[in-house]
């Protein structure tokens, strides 16, 4: 059923209709006076102020490999970040450790490791399915280059983002 | 063959026309700022100290673009148009006066006597480069707006005509720099408070004088295409209007034919209500070529004043529909701007000064 809804009821100075302009320009021109002399702040001035200090700590970022406490990378290229990345921006080519090796009993290490970071999407899959911990996303978000090819972190870039990471699984360590 | 006033004159015309262009590009500028400001931006403030010279990287890249014609446009008149909206918005200068006088040169490039009948013979030429560009481009949306335009400019034409009547009922001339030296003497026109400002007889006057700048100024922002009359290029609903399939330069001619339409109607407006270049106890440029330079910057001062306003205005209003406009501007400034003129005529008949 079609309902008539009622008409509000004007009265003379809202008929007008210049009343109710100059209102609305007296509120736009508070806005242009607050704004001139600073009281309000919203804008945030990007290459200058940046949010590092307001950054959550769940803040997904570049992805980076880790270290651990004895300097070894602890990414053993199990490759299954590589199977679950949803864009495919990972690429990793395993290598062996040679035997004498402190970690030999590792067997492999990432010879090869890259991020097409214009593929990635900063899902964090990769994190969430690494069984040694070894990926991290960090808080890094301005990744910019020239080229598609200063775009793709290789493994040294990736391990100086990570940086080292003090962490739970020590399961290599040579006593065990 | 009077070299002095040729020399003179072309000087006038050249920097006029520098300081009008240079106001332009600096409007376009201060529109981007302050309707930042009003929705709590920042606005353009990379280029230069506090974005100032942002006006000269906009030009840059107009200049730099590629200036395409598309296949399926009437070429000739596809070129015309943007000259058509710019040349009549700059010709309307000629007879404003912007300044008293300068080394004894009256600062008016042409004092001619039929003053605003010229103002309003060539301002309304300027429909011609929006419905020549709306019909040219041969495409829906410029269609529309060239439509939309040429039927809001005729009829805003007249109230903006009718609402002048008043002013010159009171002088008895048309020439502008007659209209600045009455007000010199009586006060300006909306607010008499110089010479006999106690006399009841000019706040009376004061009343349909009072209307007719409210309607005036109103019909100003019609002619001008701003919002809340800016349907000939309503980007919401016409992509772009009339300028959409322009690009380039030529779109930049539209665009600043617009601010130079403002600026011009801005001019009209200060001249026949505000006072022109005058201020109460300012004197004019026989008192030295200081003071010379003083009443321009007032001039110019009132205008840019006037700019804020009509940008104040666009970011405050909503756009008004189409039929609101037509009823608004047939209906009510038609009859309200008619009246006027008997009220008008009546006190200056009836209860003389």
């Amino acid at each position: 059923m079609a309902i008539t809804v009622s008409r509000p009821k004007l009265n003379w100075s809202e008929r007008l209709y210049l009343p109710a302009i100059l209102s609305g320009m007296a509120i736009t021109l508070k806005h242009f006076k607050n704004m001139l002399l600073g009281r309000t702040k919203v804008t945030m001035q990007y290459p200058e102020e940046k949010w590092d200090s307001q950054m959550p700590e769940h803040y997904r970022g570049a992805p980076a490999l880790v270290r651990d406490q004895t300097g070894r990378i602890r990414c053993v290229a199990c490759q299954l970040c590589e199977f679950i990345c949803p864009p495919r921006a990972i690429k990793i080519i395993p290598g062996e450790i040679p035997t004498g090796d402190r970690f030999a009993k590792v067997e492999k290490f990432p010879h090869e490791f890259d991020i097409d970071m214009i593929r990635c999407i900063y899902c964090g899959l990769c994190e969430e399915v690494c069984p040694e911990q070894a990926i991290y996303l960090r808080k890094d978000y301005a990744i910019t280059g020239f080229t598609r090819a200063d775009m793709v972190h290789d493994k040294e870039k990736l391990l100086e983002i990570g940086g080292v990471m003090h962490g739970v699984v020590l399961k290599w360590n040579e006593k065990k | 063959m009077d070299y002095a006033f040729l020399i003179s004159s072309l000087i006038k015309i050249v920097a006029l026309l520098a300081v009008v262009l240079g106001i332009m590009n600096y409007a376009v500028y201060a529109e981007r700022r302050i309707s930042a400001l009003i929705q709590d931006r920042l606005g353009p403030n990379r280029v230069g100290p506090a974005g100032l010279f942002q006006p000269i990287a906009d030009a840059a890249k107009f200049l730099l673009k590629e200036d395409f014609t598309p296949g399926h446009v009437n070429k000739f008149y596809y070129w015309l148009a943007p000259c058509l909206a710019m040349i009549p918005a700059i010709t309307t200068l000629a007879v404003l006066p912007f300044g008293s006088t300068l080394f004894g040169v009256p600062m008016v490039i042409a004092d001619i006597n039929v003053g605003v009948l010229f103002v309003f013979a060539i301002a309304s030429l300027g429909v011609y480069g929006i419905v020549i560009a709306g019909w040219s481009s041969n495409s829906k949306y410029p269609f529309l707006g060239g439509v939309r335009s040429t039927s809001q400019m005729i009829s805003y034409e007249l109230s903006l005509g009718l609402a002048v009547i008043p002013i010159f009922l009171l002088i008895g001339q048309l020439r502008l720099t007659e209209v600045v030296r009455y007000q010199i003497e009586h006060g300006w026109m909306i607010a008499p408070f110089v010479g006999d400002w106690t006399n009841p007889h000019k706040w009376l006057l004061a009343i349909p004088m009072v209307v007719s700048f409210v309607v005036f100024t109103i019909a100003i922002f019609a002619e001008t295409n701003r919002l809340p009359f800016d349907l000939p290029e309503a980007e919401t609903e016409l992509v772009g209007g009339y300028h959409t399939e322009y690009g380039s330069m030529k779109f930049g001619l539209f665009f600043l034919g617009e601010y130079v339409a403002m600026i011009t109607g801005s001019a009209i407006i200060v001249t026949l209500f505000l006072g022109g270049w005058h201020f109460p106890g300012i004197p004019d440029g026989s008192h030295g070529w200081g003071w010379g330079l003083v009443n321009i910057f007032i001039f110019f001062s009132k205008v840019a004043v006037l700019l804020f306003v009509f940008i104040w205005v666009r970011w405050t209003l909503p756009r008004f529909r189409y039929d609101q406009l037509m009823r608004l501007g047939w209906v009510f400034f038609f009859e309200i701007a008619l009246v006027n003129i008997f009220v008008a005529a009546i006190i200056l008949a009836y209860f003389p000064a």
